[in-house]
């Protein structure tokens, strides 16, 4: 399952990769008002401002606070219509979505941009969804799960049996509610961003970078003996080679991080990216006829992109299980091959 | 190369608020939630321990019921057994009783019938005696006068007498 899993991942990796072309050929084939290059990096970026659709003239906008740190002026909070098409508000002005200071001082930008403004929305949506299963249980107690609580159960006790105690083994627990956390805010936030009109949350860089930097301290904060034994004296290996192992092990614990922060990044970036090409080959061909087939591809990669949604989720959190549980797994737990319905397979990141 | 660059707003506001709902989620949700699933869990499997167990005891229960039915069933079979001895033997025995009993009334009744016979017997030996003496008297009287008139008193005397 696991392989078919990874198998999967790497086919939408693919993916990803096939979708750059596109981008670019749309670039040089370029019309005169219509360059879905920017289009779509427009899309998958962050904003100031909540755009929802534009008819003709009229654009319907929802304006998001700008909040902004200067080390002259202080802080400045007003509404980002103030800075709409170009506008200079307080010494501050939007330039491709970048926030500067008309006298060049450094901005800090704390601003509720689209992603923040989606960030609370999955947040709240979290609250507000677990906090209702949670009630369930209090008030069923050990009676069979309904509604929702029984649509979430589950995947609770997927996360809890199949992830945490496979991976981590006899000290799971402590991790649960991180593991969990992370697996529904990537999921939801995924799903959010396939919305009309949803901000790319997932898909954005400082989004999987703070999770991968989580998980990285989570790592470090649990390691134990064994973990650092095995990078600074690896087990086997012969003294002379050490001096090379060190700097490999050393390099692995930031890029074990470093691929959970670019893969979640790339595969929702890339869904984004290839949806919109497709779209964007209609207004390219200026032609009704290419719109049947924009839509089909367009509505495959959605369904596509439903099922990266739980998969990137799911692969997130199960790395992320299997690092902690490479760092606080002691010596003898190989022995017992713990956590292992199969124990044939080991359930082990190294 | 503005996707690649990560924004320093964002970032902080993604700690603060993943924190916040990891913090708040932990409290409020994933501690419920995992403390009730193992919860129904534990009873779950108590609850089939039980019904295992409730079942080895029926099994049991089911083995002690037969033992007793076959053990009732010797008792009964041994009960009836004795009861066919034992009428048999009443029977036999009230038979034997009417037996004897019969063969002594037949004797006793046998022993009056000889008694009456014998006392019959004597007192028609008795009548005749008196009977022939007192013909022989009257004989003897009317022999003294006339002969034919004897022999015709005999006759009639004779004719009178009833043998009973």
């Amino acid at each position: 399952m696991k392989r078919l899993l990874f198998a999967l991942l790497c086919l939408l990796s693919l993916t990803a990769r096939a979708s750059e072309p596109i981008a670019t050929t749309a670039d040089a084939t370029e019309s005169e008002n219509f360059n879905p290059g920017e289009m779509i990096l427009h899309h998958i970026g962050d904003s100031h401002e909540w755009h929802w659709f534009s008819m003709g003239e009229t654009h319907v906008t929802t304006y998001l606070p700008v909040i902004a740190y200067r080390a002259g002026s202080g802080l400045s909070v007003f509404s980002s219509h103030e800075l709409a098409e170009g506008k200079v508000h307080e010494g501050l002005k939007l330039e491709h979505e970048h926030l500067i200071s008309t006298d060049g001082a450094k901005v800090y930008d704390f601003s509720i941009t689209k992603n923040v403004a989606t960030l609370m929305i999955a947040s709240v949506l979290m609250l507000i969804v677990f906090i209702t299963v949670a009630r369930g249980y209090a008030k069923r107690g050990t009676a069979a799960p309904r509604g929702m609580q029984s649509f979430f159960e589950p995947l609770i006790i997927f996360i809890r049996d199949e992830v945490a105690k496979k991976s981590i083994g006899p000290k799971y627990e402590r991790y649960m509610p991180y593991l969990l956390t992370v697996f529904f805010f990537i999921w939801f936030s995924n799903l959010l961003g396939l919305l009309p009109g949803g901000a790319n949350l997932t898909g954005n860089i400082a989004v999987t970078l703070t999770l991968a930097v989580i998980t990285l301290l989570i790592t470090l904060f649990s390691s134990n003996k064994n973990y650092w034994a095995h990078i600074f004296a690896t087990p086997g290996v012969p003294k002379a080679l050490l001096p090379i192992m060190i700097p490999v092990e050393l390099i692995g614990i930031v890029v074990k991080p470093f691929s959970l922060m670019v893969r979640l990044f790339a595969n929702i970036t890339a869904g984004h990216i290839v949806t919109l090409s497709f779209i964007s080959l209609i207004f390219i061909f200026r032609n009704i006829g290419i719109a049947p087939v924009s839509l089909a591809f367009g509505l495959f990669i959605f369904f596509l992109e439903l099922l990266v949604a739980i998969l990137q989720a799911y692969i997130f959190t199960l790395l992320t299980a299997m690092y902690i549980g490479g760092a606080v797994e002691d010596h003898h737990d190989a022995d017992y091959q713990m956590g292992g319905g199969d124990g044939a397979a080991p359930a082990k990141a190294h | 190369m503005n996707i690649v660059t990560p924004d320093l707003g964002l970032i902080f506001w993604q700690v603060v608020i993943f924190l916040i709902v990891v913090l708040l989620l932990r409290a409020y949700a994933w501690k419920p939630i995992l403390s009730s699933l193992k919860e129904r869990e534990s009873s779950i499997e108590g609850a089939l321990r039980m019904a295992d167990q409730a079942k080895l005891e029926m099994q049991q229960l089911q083995a002690g019921n037969e033992k007793l039915l076959a053990e009732a069933r010797m008792e009964r079979d041994r009960i009836l057994k004795e009861a066919t001895t034992m009428s048999n033997q009443f029977i036999e025995q009230a038979k034997t009783k009417a037996t004897e009993e019969g063969a002594r009334m037949i004797e006793q009744a046998r022993e009056a019938i000889r008694n009456e016979k014998n006392a019959a017997l004597a007192e028609v030996k008795n009548t005749a005696a008196q009977l022939s003496i007192d013909i022989a008297e009257r004989i003897l009287r009317r022999e003294l006068t006339d002969q034919p008139a004897q022999q015709q008193l005999v006759d009639s005397y004779l004719k009178e007498v009833k043998l009973n």
